[in-house]
């Protein structure tokens, strides 16, 4: 790689230890992915749950936070994904003093480094969304895919430590989806039967995912019929990355960088498949392994709900009663917006639990599921699905609509 | 003696039995951490243990939590001796960065049927090409 004056005089150590392993970190990573140089980044974002980092990790982020001040603060704004608990609600969900001591921990060695505690994968709906063109080192790979693909801009997907180096030093190596030459489609996918619920675009991203296969892939989708919102972008994205790795997605008509087919697809690019309802149904279908059985819990979760998610949720649940736990998570910045509108209360009156600052998957989802005897887990998010199998669950994709039924009825509609 | 050249490499050298499948990989999706084992029912290799193993898998899957997740088990001895794919994403290079794990990637075959399950086999991250080569 080629490296400034600056960035030789980091991985000397003239910045201290912190600044110096970073930067070694980026060399590392940016030789094995081809990265010629540096690109300055405007904000880091870090995935950093404890049951991610465990104990070796929290001690390795202590010993970067014991540095003196001028050495271990983050150059660029630095925010956080979700924490691995909602402190106010964990006894509820029956996790242990140990997870908390963790998380505690971390959180501590976060705010010395100048991190900003957000604890948010939709940082691109509450905090402050990328332009189109602008450099980012971010982490969680909803909102990576988002960012690329809704908003234009452009990052890799840094997990915790790259995008802990990249506050360090402001910068990330070029390679991939900072580069012009990746971010064009190399499978094209014709959407006959376009999704309207926000499940049905989770389906619809895994779909897309499974036939992508790996990161390298950008599939360009025709045939969406209306302009999707948000939060039909969020879920689809969400799945698109979680089933098939993929950081990039364009939509004719409708993303930033493809008016035209013909702007991001060569004229041989073949059409790989055409999806319709009938596919979004059979992948439905074939998540529920245990059709007709008793659900123990219902999640929304993965990405965090949106205020208008929210809304809607309470909407469902107004003169209802669950009758199993119902979860519903959101970031800590749309929190206090739903308590002041009344939509926790809604949603609480009936039985529900709104979290905030966790996501369910980051939160030690095996060991709450042994606690709370939690096997069979309902929820409208395509990406929690693909998770959870291996935590232990049997997770089963539906609508909100069915998902609210049967935390009233315990039973999924048939 | 055979051998399969990597597109790219990194960590030190390791010998050991490889554990393959033509399948993915994420550390929090695939993997019961705490037993060792392959917990996602629907994985090729599910309820095997990968303590030790060399895996030998198609390409690089899931998110981003894999960059810690590789150095947590390191840390606590139960991994895998290395990673060879024929597709790696970003996240399993940062990942091997952080923890000082092997890891091979990008062959002119399918890997994962070029090694036999079982195999006696050395990664060389450090030989020029980077080279997988089959023992015994």
């Amino acid at each position: 790689m080629r490296l400034t004056e600056e960035e030789r005089a980091l991985a000397a150590g003239a910045a201290g230890p912190a600044r110096q392993w970073a930067i070694g970190h980026q060399i590392a990573v940016g030789r094995y992915l081809g990265a010629a140089d540096f690109v300055p980044v405007s904000q880091a974002h870090i995935m950093a749950d404890t049951e991610s980092l465990g104990e070796a990790g929290v001690a390795w982020l202590e010993r970067w936070a014991a540095l003196p001040e001028t050495d271990r603060q983050v150059r660029i704004p630095t925010i956080t994904d979700p924490r691995g608990t909602d402190f106010a609600a964990a006894a509820r969900l029956r996790q242990q003093d140990w997870m908390l001591a963790l998380e505690r921990r971390a959180i501590a060695a976060f705010q010395a480094l100048g991190i900003l505690m957000t604890d948010t994968c939709i940082n691109y709906q509450t905090i402050m969304p990328a332009v189109r063109g602008e450099h980012m080192a971010y982490g969680d790979t909803g909102v990576v895919i988002y960012t690329n693909s809704v908003l234009g801009a452009r990052s890799n997907f840094e997990g915790g430590p790259s995008a802990l180096a990249a506050g360090l030093t402001g910068r990330t190596p070029r390679y991939g989806y900072h580069l012009d030459a990746h971010r064009r489609a190399s499978l094209h996918i014709a959407v006959r039967d376009t999704p309207r619920a926000l499940h049905e675009w989770g389906a619809l991203g895994a779909l897309v995912g499974r036939l992508a296969g790996d990161y390298w892939q950008v599939p360009v989708l025709s045939g969406i019929d209306r302009v999707p919102g948000s939060d039909e972008l969020k879920h689809f994205g969400a799945a698109l990355a979680s089933y098939g790795s993929v950081a990039l997605f364009h939509m004719v008509g409708i993303t930033p960088e493809a008016e035209r087919l013909s702007d991001v697809a060569d004229p041989s690019l073949p059409l790989r498949a055409t999806l319709g309802a009938e596919d979004l149904a059979t992948f439905r279908r074939g998540t529920d392994r245990g059709a007709g059985e008793a659900v123990d819990v219902v999640v929304f979760s993965a990405p965090q709900l949106s205020l208008l998610e929210l809304r809607d949720l309470a909407g469902l649940l107004d003169g209802r009663r669950t009758t199993v736990p119902l979860l519903a998570v959101t970031s800590p910045q749309v929190k206090p917006d739903a308590d002041r509108m009344g939509l926790t209360a809604r949603i609480e009156a009936a039985g529900g639990l709104l979290l905030a600052g966790m996501c369910f998957y980051q939160s030690y989802a095996r060991e709450m599921a042994e606690a709370n005897g939690w096997q069979r887990l309902a929820t409208n998010s395509a990406k929690l699905v693909n998770i959870l199998g291996g935590y232990g669950y049997r997770p089963v994709l539906a609508s909100m609509e069915a998902c609210v039924a049967a935390a009233c009825d315990g039973r999924l509609p048939s | 003696m055979t051998s399969f050249a990597a597109a790219a490499g990194m960590g030190a050298p390791v010998r050991g039995r490889a554990l393959v499948a033509s399948d993915g990989f994420s550390a929090r999706y695939d993997l019961d951490r705490l037993r060792g084992v392959f917990s996602r029912p629907d994985h090729a290799l599910a309820g095997q243990s990968y303590v030790g193993r060399i895996l030998v898998l198609d390409a690089a899957k899931g998110g981003v939590a894999t960059a810690w997740m590789l150095h947590e088990m390191a840390a606590r001895g139960i991994a895998p001796a290395a990673l060879v794919l024929n597709r790696v994403n970003p996240i399993m290079v940062q990942g091997a960065a952080l923890a000082g794990f092997t890891l091979l990637s990008g062959f002119d075959v399918d890997i994962t049927r070029a090694v036999p399950d079982g195999a006696e086999v050395e990664v060389d991250p450090l030989a020029d090409p980077p080279v997988l080569r089959l023992l015994g």
